[in-house]
């Protein structure tokens, strides 16, 4: 069988892999609409893994719930920039609600209800049906993207945890091109697992971040080893040390690993089960609270304070 | 709230309300308005079908069955169902098969396949074919970062110009969600004939709904669903020998989304950790560990995939 014998090698040398004409200028004072509207955040976190399903999604929610209750007013907001799989309204308990349109823009869903300190913004709560597929190329994310950073009414902020989708492309250029003129508050997270298949991307995802000149806090190395629950023995279901042993190559810091944690795995998922047509929508009401009691109590919360407390000390020095 | 943009091409600098340059309101519409392309749109050429389209078809036609392998979520087993599919394929002497990777940002194939530092790839028994950005890269360190275009770009290229020679099965690899590659693959691939969709999942809702996603996508774009594969359902401990739910399924699981979707469930594949090892060592499960439970599903999936092509 002949396969791929014409005119590969020239593919190859003709790949051009940045799509970025010059490196983004650091710091630059300029006073747009994004700018404008995210005066008042402190700072802002790209949680970011070329590959899917890493847990991405898990470790904005808990980075987000562990700084909630890092300090008692501490104010976070966390955006989901998935546009064609949104994942944070299911993990944060608020899946179906809707955002309303106040005349000063967007208000976002607080997942705490009352108290106001939990703000979640995600295209999940645009769809008038969960099972929608939002089928759209490039252009129409960019708007998107940018709408979310220029017209959600955020207000002050602590943090804003921005999630992203896997890979390296429209969704991640868009979002460092509308976020060039708050580029001195930018820090990323890299989340990986321990296999291979998982490092090689997030390597490619850490060659992105130093292409467009992003500082990285660190790698978080998730779902490394496994408990059984009965007899307590540790598998590693997706091998293990692998995020530790790339953060040593590339001199990036580590912030920490976390097991499989079937505890934590049910409690982002299993919000009350409502029908996924979305006929019903559900009042969840306080549960932002009871999912930060709950979200607490878990092993795994114990083990993100470090990574926490990792990032706080690296914030708190710049 | 939010209109869904029906598959259409829109070109990258494109305004954001752009109706497609194929769009019977191209160049007309009030956002074409000030847009650089609004007299190439208005003339009428871009109405035309792609010019890549004849030559796709031309090359496809010594391709007897095309098959997608797509999920909303990522991370859920789609490259490693793919290569499974493909290596199972090929196990039989008479069969050809190609594996064509559309995941441009993040290619998985070349190391599934254990062929991660080929730069052009056909099998000892040149059986199994495979094609990825990831042969193509100086350095697997280096990251793609394209926007849309230059994606579709690089698929019209995989399926015009790679010498897939007689195949009969393509099974293309997709990146997760709904967006540009899998939006190019579908029209590309459209006049030739898809033979069908296998879509991939894991137990939990977070997942489930982003599959609920793309089984929408598949009726939206005209592409038939073979049906579901469960993945990671369960964990058998290898020290006591329980089976556990790592991933729960909170929601009832694939069972109940193939119910309400009216989806075939192909299978539940459990989570054997030695699947990820064979994955990040490009060796086949499936002749590694014939004793394993997720063979015997894999095993059955693929037959019942076999059947369902009408291929047995």
């Amino acid at each position: 069988m002949r396969l791929f014998s014409q005119g590969h090698h020239d593919v190859s040398s003709r790949l051009v892999l940045s799509s970025f004409s010059a490196p983004m200028a650091v710091a630059v004072a300029q006073d747009t609409p994004v700018s404008r509207r995210l005066s008042h955040i402190k700072h802002i976190i790209i949680v970011c893994s070329g590959k899917g399903g890493v847990g991405k999604s898990s470790v904005a929610t808990q980075l987000s719930l562990s700084l909630y209750t890092s300090l008692p007013n501490a104010r976070v907001g966390i955006l989901d920039t998935d546009l064609t799989g949104p994942s944070i309204p299911r993990m944060l308990g608020v899946d179906g609600h809707g955002v309303h349109q106040s005349s000063d823009g967007w208000v976002p869903v607080y997942a705490d209800a009352s108290d106001a300190r939990l703000a979640c913004m995600s295209v999940g709560f645009l769809l008038k049906k969960k099972s929608d597929s939002v089928v759209w190329r490039g252009p129409k994310k960019n708007a998107m993207i940018r709408q979310f950073l220029s017209d959600v009414r955020w207000g002050e902020l602590d943090y804003l945890i921005i999630d992203t989708p896997p890979g390296t492309s429209d969704e991640h250029l868009s979002l460092l091109e509308h976020l060039n003129s708050v580029h001195d508050r930018l820090y990323a997270i890299i989340v990986t697992t321990p296999q291979a298949v998982a490092l090689i991307d997030a390597m490619k995802c850490l060659s992105f971040t130093r292409a467009v000149n992003l500082p990285v806090i660190g790698i978080v190395e998730n779902m490394s080893g496994y408990v059984c629950p009965c007899c307590g023995e540790v598998s590693n279901v997706f091998s293990t040390g692998g995020g530790e042993e790339m953060a040593r190559k590339e001199g990036v810091p580590f912030l920490g690993i976390l097991p499989v944690d079937t505890e934590l795995v049910t409690l982002l998922d299993a919000a009350d089960v409502t029908p996924r047509d979305g006929s019903e929508i559900m009042d969840s009401g306080s549960k932002g609270f009871g999912l930060v009691k709950r979200y607490q109590e878990t092993t795994s919360a114990k083990l993100f304070k470090n990574v926490v407390d990792k990032l706080l000390r690296r914030l708190s020095a710049d | 709230m939010l209109a869904v943009q029906q598959p259409s091409s829109v070109p990258a600098n494109a305004p954001e309300h752009c109706p497609g340059t194929e769009s019977e309101l191209a160049g007309k519409s009030a956002a074409c308005e000030g847009c650089p392309n609004q007299d190439v749109c208005a003339s009428g050429v871009t109405k035309g079908p792609d010019p890549a389209l004849p030559f796709v078809r031309e090359r496809m036609t010594q391709v007897r069955r095309k098959i997608l392998v797509l999920s909303g979520k990522g991370g859920v087993g789609k490259s490693t169902f793919a290569a499974q599919l493909g290596w199972a394929f090929a196990s039989d002497p008479d069969v050809q098969t190609g594996i064509m990777d559309v995941d441009i940002c993040g290619p998985s194939i070349p190391t599934i396949l254990g062929i991660a530092s080929e730069q052009v790839h056909t099998s000892a028994a040149g059986q199994l074919g495979a094609m990825s950005v990831g042969f193509m890269l100086p350095s697997s360190k280096d990251a793609v970062m394209w926007r849309g275009p230059k994606k579709n770009g690089l698929i019209t290229q995989f399926l015009k110009d790679v010498d897939w020679g007689v195949l009969d099965y393509l099974i293309v690899d997709t990146p997760p969600g709904t967006s540009d590659e899998h939006l190019s693959v579908v029209q590309l691939l459209k006049e030739s004939g898809i033979d069908g969709a296998v879509l991939i999942t894991t137990p939990q809702e977070v997942a489930l709904q982003d599959v609920a996603r793309e089984i929408d996508f598949c009726r939206k774009v005209g592409v038939r669903v073979l049906g579901l594969v469960e993945n990671m359902a369960g964990f058998v401990c290898p020290g006591c020998k329980t089976e556990s739910q790592i991933f729960r399924p909170t929601t009832g699981g694939a069972a109940r989304l193939a119910k309400e979707t009216g989806v075939e469930l192909l299978g539940s594949v459990p989570l054997d950790p030695r699947i990820g090892k064979s994955a990040d060592y490009g060796v086949s499960f499936l002749d590694e560990c014939p004793d394993s439970p997720a063979t015997t599903a894999y095993l059955n999936i693929i037959q019942r995939l076999k059947e369902l092509l009408g291929d047995n």
